[in-house]
């Protein structure tokens, strides 16, 4: 484990009876979970490289008790790590030895729908496919769709600001989301948005959107629901090159056509895809392009003719259109299992997720194989196409003595190289612990002042979820102060440029 | 203000400059771009006024890759003339508030982006702040950063143009900015239905949007303002096969509710445009825009009838512009519009109003209070324009 976690507290660890005692206090009966064996269920999230046994894990099940465990912590001086289902990719609810974890796995419920306006009031712990479960008789989905969602919550979504493989259409979690009730480290209870759109002030529910659980933590969701489209119809494509693979995307995109979906494999994840499900992927090609189109019939069936012809312009040597559900599912399923594919020849894998300007993918994968070999490791790729987020899974085997560090080097690496082309960090993970000490790449000391200060507005004391996202948290007291330069002469006359 | 002083910063470095000296003094700045917005907020501040200019160039623009990044100050015509050319637009449809104070069109991208300038067809495609994916600028602090990123996909980080849209230059001036765009629709036709009371219009226009024909925007003209006659319209747009099927979906869902008419693209592209201008309520009086969940739409003008209030929806409901023939009415529509789970807020208004009413709904005071944190942490020196809203 490369990233360092905040020194733990010594004094808070000698205190652990006394914060155990006060939390059974106010989440009474099994809501409070101390005993080494079961806290050992809460040690790490997605990310299982990283591992932490927590403090203490509270599992409140009202408003009310949260907004108590955070003033209680809060005027003790204990840190807390909120967190959802634990699906996070990038470490975003790995606990802190001097921290309690507070788990919202009890917020369970759908409090409302409305179908007249169209939204959904669920609480965060409700997991994000529960939401199309619970409107899809009406006719109506939630559309974001992170390959998680089965298990992830809504919750989590909105923390890590989630995406799927639909967003290049829909949006991710913040265009989707329309208000929060969230309760402040203080215990404070806002409300951000509501079930209007655009905010009165401040747009602070679009910086809670993201913020990776270290503003406040959210205790209700009102969500936009979408009608489902009349259908959707796939075309798979395969190309003899990831330039024309390339192209392709682009020349679609400048038709005019968003299609719902527009997901890319090079050469080892088809493989790797088809060895496990056998989806019936074409094996000869270096890439493959899977297009989604949906709404209603007359536009899909236009729109496929329209990307079957930019397909064959781009030389495409496999085309093929799904004549039936099906089919559509078929060319999915192993896009859809490309994790676990790679999973399955390999030990183990690390997945990353770099976005970078789509027009310079094929150097940036040429500039991959090439630190592949440096670094003595493979690696497959899976391309959300549309929206130039990439996520190369590095194969390794933690048994090996250094393959590990040697996987995070090589990952570093990437995430350096999609920065320098014009891209950022993460596209949809989350910094987290993973890429909290890479965020100098892309930020100045001055812009992450900037972000930290929002920090500090929200939780003055750093207690909420530290040692994530932020490579130094600086005590806020010194990012309030203001630098006057020119403080030490007297002013000339106001200047008129 | 007689005789404002005026800053005119040249390039970054002595923005920073204007800004530091203007913290170091307590001096207050009012930011200003195309000035379409001037006379929205309280009149009679004591500021000095910040020009932006020169920060008015295409810097990239990529259509596939579905960005453009450009100079705060250049004009919005500008972009959308670029983006017509390529068959591409902003979607979130943001307009010229010049139209609404008579003065002839001169928004810029930044001032759009700063005041969360949106159109019809942010209903179903998003606000200014969910296509503005990132920014250069220098906050109050008198200090240059930057957030959010040049491509579409990105949550490394605070996600800082969220905050900046809607902002009204109270936390930085921004000097650079990358937007989403995206393909122009192919074509547009309006279905419009006649003769709908208010609340018929909010439940049709519900049901459209809970349809699967793709409606892009749904606004309501109310007889008093549309010389007698009601018209709900609802905007399909895309490519022309498609456009042609969802049209009959729409007639077929609403054929038997009203009398039906489609507008084709030319006649579409007006209407709308009215909308768009709030045509229909120009004059005197104070116009607002109210904020409100989309079947509250009906239930604002009702309640704003004894104010003989003339009324126009747009976003399904969830937007209503309210013409008040007076300045009388003022708190009715605050009071309204909060119990009602939304909020308000006074565009154009006599500057007698507008020094006794604050532009903006006041906030919970929870979160008034994070509001001014979050400022306070931008702007320590409170110099950008602190009293604008108050």
């Amino acid at each position: 484990m490369f990233v360092k976690m905040p020194v733990p507290d010594g004094a808070v660890l000698s205190r652990r009876g006394e914060i155990v005692a006060a939390l059974r206090a106010i989440v009474p009966g099994e809501g409070v979970i101390a005993d080494p064996a079961s806290l050992r269920a809460y040690e790490s999230d997605g990310l299982t490289a990283y591992r932490q046994v927590p403090l203490v894990v509270v599992l409140p099940e009202t408003t009310a008790q949260v907004s108590e465990v955070l003033r209680w912590c809060n005027g003790a001086g204990v840190k807390v790590v909120p967190r959802g289902s634990g699906t996070s990719l990038s470490g975003g609810a790995l606990p802190l030895e001097d921290g309690v974890l507070l788990g919202l796995s009890k917020f369970n419920r759908v409090l409302d729908i409305d179908y007249d306006s169209r939204v959904a009031v669920v609480q965060p712990g409700v997991t994000n496919l529960a939401i199309t479960r619970a409107v899809e008789d009406r006719g109506f989905y939630y559309a974001p769709d992170p390959s998680s969602q089965i298990a992830c919550s809504i919750g989590g979504n909105v923390a890590e600001n989630s995406g799927g493989v639909h967003c290049l259409k829909y949006g991710l979690t913040t265009n989707n989301v329309l208000g929060v009730e969230m309760v402040m480290m203080d215990g404070e209870v806002v409300r951000l948005g509501g079930q209007h759109l655009d905010p009165a002030g401040l747009d602070l529910l679009g910086i809670v959107v993201g913020s990776e659980g270290l503003l406040g933590v959210v205790t209700e969701v009102t969500v936009r629901l979408l009608p489902k489209p009349q259908t959707a119809r796939a075309l798979l494509l395969g190309f003899d090159t990831v330039e024309r693979a390339g192209q392709c995307v682009a020349d679609v995109i400048a038709a005019g056509i968003i299609p719902a979906g527009m997901e890319m494999m090079d050469r080892p994840a088809i493989h790797a895809a088809e060895a496990f499900v056998h989806a019936g992927y074409p094996l000869d090609v270096e890439a493959l392009l899977i297009v989604e189109l949906d709404g209603p019939h007359a536009e899909c069936d236009y729109l496929v003719e329209q990307v079957a012809k930019i397909a064959t312009i781009n030389r495409a040597v496999t085309s093929r259109v799904s004549t039936s559900e099906d089919e559509r599912l078929a060319f999915w399923a192993g896009r859809k299992a490309a994790f676990p594919a790679v999973g399955r020849i390999s030990p183990d894998y690390y997945c990353m997720d770099g976005t970078i300007p789509r027009r310079r993918l094929p150097e940036v994968l040429r500039r991959m194989a090439a630190l592949s070999d440096h670094y003595g490791l493979k690696v497959a790729n899976v391309f959300h196409a549309g929206d130039g987020n990439l996520h190369p899974l590095i194969l390794y085997d933690a048994n090996q003595p250094g393959e590990l560090e040697r996987a995070e080097d090589f990952g570093a690496d990437i995430l350096r190289l999609c920065v320098e082309v014009g891209g950022v960090l993460t596209g949809e993970h989350g910094v987290g612990v993973e890429k909290r000490d890479l965020m100098g790449t892309m930020f100045t000391e001055v812009d992450l002042a900037h972000q930290q200060r929002v920090k500090c507005a929200f939780d003055p004391q750093l207690l909420l979820n530290p040692g994530k996202v932020f490579p130094t948290l600086h005590r806020c007291a010194e990012m309030g102060r203001m630098h006057i330069h020119h403080g030490a002469v007297p002013f000339p006359d106001l200047p008129r440029f | 203000m007689a005789d404002q002083a005026i800053l005119r910063p040249n390039g970054t470095d002595e923005l920073v400059e204007a800004i530091s000296q203007a913290a170091a003094r307590g001096q207050r700045l009012e930011v200003r771009g195309g000035a379409t917005k001037s006379a929205i907020g309280r009149p009679g501040r004591d500021t000095t006024l910040l020009q932006l200019q020169g920060f008015d160039a295409v810097i990239d623009y990529d259509g596939p890759e579905l960005v453009l990044t450009a100079g705060a100050s250049t004009p919005l015509a500008d972009i959308e003339t670029l983006l017509f050319q390529n068959n591409q637009m902003l979607a979130f449809e943001p307009f010229d508030h010049g139209v609404l104070f008579g003065l002839a069109p001169a928004a810029t991208l930044g001032g759009v982006i700063a005041a969360g300038v949106s159109g019809s067809r942010r209903l179903t495609a998003g606000a200014v702040r969910d296509h503005f994916l990132g920014l250069r600028g220098v906050s109050g602090r008198g200090e240059a950063f930057m957030g959010g990123a040049k491509v579409v996909k990105n949550v490394t980080g605070y996600d800082l143009p969220k905050l900046l849209a809607n902002s009204w230059g109270q936390l930085a001036v921004m000097t650079e900015v990358t937007l989403k765009v995206l393909p122009r629709p192919q074509t547009v036709q309006t279905v419009v239905l006649s003769g709908l009371d208010e609340r018929q219009a909010c439940l049709v226009m519900g049901q459209a949007l809970g349809s699967q024909a793709d409606v892009a925007a749904a606004a309501h003209l109310p007889a008093d303002i549309n010389g007698g006659l009601a018209l709900t319209a609802l905007r399909l747009e895309g490519f022309e096969p498609s456009v042609k099927a969802r049209v009959q979906m729409v007639r077929e869902q609403f054929g038997a509710t009203a009398p039906c008419d489609v507008l084709p693209a030319e006649a579409s592209r007006l209407l709308w445009e009215r909308v768009q201008h709030v045509g229909a309520l120009q004059g005197e009086g104070t116009l607002w825009r109210i904020n409100v969940p989309p079947m509250a739409g009906a239930e604002v003008i009702e309640q704003l009838k004894p104010y003989s209030a003339r009324c126009l929806l747009d976003w399904a409901g969830g937007l209503v512009w309210a013409l008040l023939p007076t300045t009388d009415g003022g708190q009715a529509v605050r009071d309204v519009a909060s119990a009602l789970g939304g909020h308000a807020m006074l565009i154009r208004a006599p500057e007698a109003l507008r020094r006794s009413i604050p532009t903006q709904q006041p906030l919970a005071p929870g979160v008034a209070a994070l509001t001014q944190r979050v400022k306070d942490g931008f702007d320590p020196a409170a110099i950008l324009d602190p009293e604008r809203f108050i």
